[in-house]
Formats: C-alpha cells, structure tokens, sequence
C-alpha cells in the first residue's frame, strides 16, 4: 500500500498526524521545519526526531520529496525537468535563468482539460490533479534552488482547475514557516476560471496572468472553449472589481496567431477592454504545434502590434521565446509520449 | 458567409452572457423528478425559474460547501422544467451526493448562462457520454432538424434518449460504441468513424461536447480533413 507523504502539509495537518502517532505536540513543528526550511529526504535526516518517532513515521508514512528523472537543457541555458508523480505519471517544469533573474515554470497538473487550439499539453488531455507536495517538489528538488527569483504556474495545467492544492501549495510557498517566499514574486497564470480566480484574488497576495489571446468573444470561443462559460469581458468586470494596489501585478498574456489576432481592431478593443486598468500585455511568440492550423506573426508585425499598444496608453512587452530546441517554450510541454494505453474511452 | 453568420449569433448571445457575477448566485430549487438512465447516469429536474438559451450551463450543488459544478441543460427551452444529465464519478466529491437525491430534496442552482448555443444553421453535432445533453436541449428547443448527430459512448446503455433521436434523425444519428456491439450501431469509436469518412460537407459548422480527449482529437480529425477552426465550437466538461 502506498504510505501518505507529510510534504506539502501545513504545520496544522502535521499537528493532527503527530496527534495520532501519540507525539508531543512540538514534533509537529520540527518536522515541518525539516521539510521547509532543511530540505530532509528522508525521516533518518530529522535528527531531533527520537529514534522511536522517526521509525514510527517511517512505518505510517512517507517524506514524499521527489528527484527529478530527466533534464534536457537548451543553447539558451533553459533546462527541463520531468518529474514523476502519483501512478506512474509525469511532469515537466521549466527552469528559465537570465542576466537578472531565474524562473521555474511549474505544473499543476498531469496534462489540462481545457483544449486550447494552440497548447501542445492540452493534446494529451487531462490525467491527475497534482497535490500541493508535487507542485512544491519542483521547486525543492530542483538542482538550482538556490538562484531562483520567481516562480510561475505556466506549466502543464490550468492552477485554477486545481484550486484546493494551488491555494495550499502557494501557502507553503509564502509563509514563514514555509519557503518563505515573497508573493510578489509568484504569477498564477490562469485562462479565466472566474469562479476560482475570485477565490484566489480574496485569499493570495500573489499576482495574476490572465490568457487572453484575443479580446473578441466569438474569436476567443474558438481558440478556448473556456469562453463558452468564463467569457474575457466577465473575467476583466471580476479584476476591476479589486483592488490591487501598487505591488500586486495583473497581466494578459497574449500569443501573437498571424491574421487573426494582430489587427488594428484587435489593438483598438484591447485598449477599449482594459481602458483604465493598471496592467501589462505581455504578448508571445506562437510556437507551433503538431496539426495547428495556426502560425505565429512575424516579428515585425508583434513589435507594431506592441507600438500601437504602447500608444495606447497600454504597457507592453514581448515575452523571449527561450528553451525552444527542448521544447520547454511557452505552450510546448507535455508528457503525452509518456501517458501509457489510457483507461478512458469514449 | 459563417462569419456573418457568427456575428449575428453574438448578439444574441449577450443575453446569455450578460452579468455573470449574478448568475452564479445560487438558488434553492426542489427536485421533481429523478430518473437512472442507466447505470450510475441520471436525469434530474427542478421547475425552470429562469429563461435560457439550448446550449447553456447551470451550476449545480447540494450544499454551500461543495463546490459547485456545471451541468448542461438537456430540457427544452419552452419546457417547465430545467433536466441535468449527469454522471455518477465514485471518487467526486458532488456526484455521489446527487445521486443520492429523492423527489423533493432541495439543491443550490444558478441561473442559466453559457455561450455554447445551437441555432439553424447546418451542423453537425458530435457528443461522447453525457456530453449529448446541450444538443437534446436544442432539439427540444426546435432547432438543427437537418443536422446530424453522433454519439459515441463505451457500451450500448451509453446511448441517452436514443429512442427519441432514432425517431428525429433516422440514419442522420450515429451511434459509435466503442467496446459492445449492437444492431444500427458502428462498432467503434466515433474518432474512427470521423477518419473512416471520405469527405465532410461544406458550409456546415461542427460542435463538439464531451471529455477534454475526446473534444481534443475529432477537432484535430476535423482540421485534418480540411475544416476551418472557425467552424469548430467545443464545449468541455470542466
């Protein structure tokens, strides 16, 4: 039978489980304190444990921190990671250094649900939610801990289709007891689970990236069903709805699709939708995936769409494709070679 | 000729679409009927307090401490009462609960909204599992009487309201089964049905509704056949 893992629970859950086990109620935070802030492996690692705690421990549960199985690094300095989770599935998170700063891209799901036209992880539908351990394992186990600077939810998954174990996993993320991160330097990326976003924008200091891709609604419902229930216009009347203040970031991501979405009218309606709002539009490189009938614009045509925008009044940039040749680049993950004979049919 | 004729679906769609902040308040209604169409796949239905358009969602719960889901609506526009199709997932959290539900239980509900809607023009409608509810609530509602309708399911008991749609649609509804085989019935998934079918008609839009896999691979089908994306609506149980 497979042991429960203690990794990614908060020191309240830890307290019950030390309860259980007859332990003095401080053990609850030792062990937090080993996992979080000492990296342990292992409950032989947490040396001010008595040897009886830790054997019993060992014998009701697991640590449940992971090692990476594969990387594959980029010309770019990028690398990709494959992490594997619950059942014999897998993951991949991005690792993405620059001149000033390094991002660890992370999933929050085995694959997504959503079906985006345009996102290689969408082909391989959705497998497994992942807890809040297996989203905090990539950033603990992964080899440059130690130089990262911010971390985004644009991995494999939609986070907000995930919330219960997002929410928690950025709880551990910022908090003292946890890895003590700041919230500022966090993005849950999400396509507009409105609900759920609302939860998030109550209960996190985080900041938010919104997938827009266009801001026509008959356009938009046919590169992500999504719209069909959580359309853009509603997702924007929920952000003006808060109060950001002058730290947390909003941004709209934006994949540049060559004669569809890079028109003067679609500049014109982004300016009219976010008229006012305090927010970036990072806009991105379509990076082509198998049997798309979509191509990316030119350079030419996103640095003018990014003029006019700018223009506009709209803060603008345009995001570096990096990690490429891995197929680490925005919208390529995937581990659908690695999804065995599904069990699904239809 | 299909992108004005997508336009003048929009604006009809605004008011599907209007304020859904209030249309995600929920609302006690009490259940009138209760049906198991076959194993662990139920209908149920609760009075219509709201209009709405063949196509939409509601959000369904039994308590203010179980999330609610969407549901499609799979009753007729003009009908008294608003159906669910749903299907009883043992390791869910809301599923279970619902399915143990009697006449008369109250559950939490929101009005209507979505922009998933059918109209007259000529489609084909391709549904898995309990993903044909959205296009019985457009054949109720009047609409698609030339369309075609593919449904695939697992097992021959997948086929809902089959006896309604033979009747409707005669060789224009195909039922693919993927793992029993019976009469009138393509032994198979309905993505091999799709591949196995020489050329598709044109001027036709495509909607699709079931699991993100099944959605996923007839839309790539399709595109491989030569459709426009733009002719392609999906709806994904989320």
């Amino acid at each position: 039978m497979e042991k429960e893992p203690l990794f990614g629970k908060t020191p309240e859950e830890l307290k019950v489980i030390t309860q259980k086990l007859g332990m003095p109620n401080f053990t609850a935070k030792q062990i937090s304190e080993w996992l979080y802030k000492n990296n342990a492996r292992s409950f032989e690692e947490m040396t001010n444990l008595s040897k009886k705690a830790r054997l019993l421990l060992e014998e009701n549960y697991e640590v449940g921190v992971t090692d990476f199985s594969k990387v594959q690094a980029s010309t770019d300095g990028t690398k990709k990671y494959l992490f594997p989770t619950q059942k014999n599935r897998f993951i991949e998170s991005a690792y993405i250094p620059d001149a000033h700063r390094a991002t660890l891209c992370v999933s929050s799901q085995v694959g997504c649900k959503m079906g985006c036209l345009f996102c290689m992880t969408g082909k391989q539908g959705f497998q497994a939610q992942l807890t809040a351990g297996e989203i905090i394992n990539q950033i603990i186990s992964l080899p440059e801990r130690e130089s990262l600077t911010n971390i985004v939810y644009m991995g494999m998954g939609e986070p907000f289709d995930n919330l219960e174990h997002v929410m928690r996993s950025l709880e551990i993320m910022t908090s003292e007891w946890g890895l003590g991160m700041s919230p500022r330097r966090i993005t849950v990326s999400t396509i507009g689970v409105i609900p759920a976003m609302k939860h998030f924008l109550e209960n996190s200091d985080c900041n938010l990236a919104v997938s827009m891709h266009t801001p026509f609604h008959e356009e938009r419902r046919k590169l992500m069903p999504i719209e069909n229930v959580y359309p853009i216009a509603d997702v924007i009347r929920l952000l003006r709805s808060f109060d950001f203040g002058k730290q947390r970031r909003i941004s709209f991501e934006y994949i540049m699709f060559a004669g569809i979405n890079d028109t003067p009218e679609h500049v014109k309606e982004l300016a009219r939708l976010l008229n006012g709002m305090r927010c970036r539009i990072n806009l991105i490189r379509f990076h082509p995936i198998p049997s798309t009938p979509l191509r990316s614009s030119n350079d030419a045509t996103i640095e003018d769409f990014r003029a006019a925008l700018v223009e506009k009044g709209i803060r603008t940039t345009v995001r570096a494709s990096r990690g490429l040749d891995i197929f680490a680049a925005c919208g390529l993950l995937s581990t659908k070679e690695l999804v065995k004979q599904q069990a699904l049919d239809f | 000729m299909a992108w004005m004729c997508t336009f003048a679906k929009s604006e009809s769609m605004d008011k599907g679409l209007s304020n859904f902040i209030r249309s995600i308040r929920l609302k006690p209604v009490s259940i009138d009927s209760f049906t198991e169409l076959s194993e662990n796949v139920y209908v149920l239905s609760f009075k219509r307090l709201h209009d709405f358009l063949p196509g939409q969602v509601v959000a369904i719960t039994t308590g203010l401490s179980i999330a609610p889901r969407l549901y499609s609506i799979c009753s007729g526009s003009e009908e008294t009462e608003i159906s669910v199709l749903f299907n009883e997932k043992p390791e869910g959290e809301l599923t279970p609960r619902l399915a143990k539900l009697k006449i008369g239980d109250s559950i939490m509900v929101s009005a209507p909204f979505g922009a998933f809607l059918g109209d007259n023009f000529p489609a084909w409608w391709i549904a898995s599992g309990t993903g044909i509810a959205p296009f019985r609530s457009m054949i109720h509602s009047g609409l698609g009487k030339n369309n075609t309708l593919i449904h695939g399911g697992r097992t021959l008991d997948s086929f809902y309201f089959s006896a309604e749609f033979e009747k409707l649609y005669s060789d224009r509804y195909i039922r693919c089964c993927s793992q029993e085989s019976g009469e009138g019935v393509y032994n198979g998934r309905l993505t091999h049905w799709l591949k196995e079918q020489q050329s598709l008609p044109e001027n036709t839009n495509f909607y699709l509704c079931g699991s993100s896999e099944m959605v996923v691979e007839v839309r790539d089908i399709l595109l491989s056949k030569g459709i426009a994306f733009e002719r392609i609506m999906s709806e994904i149980y989320f």
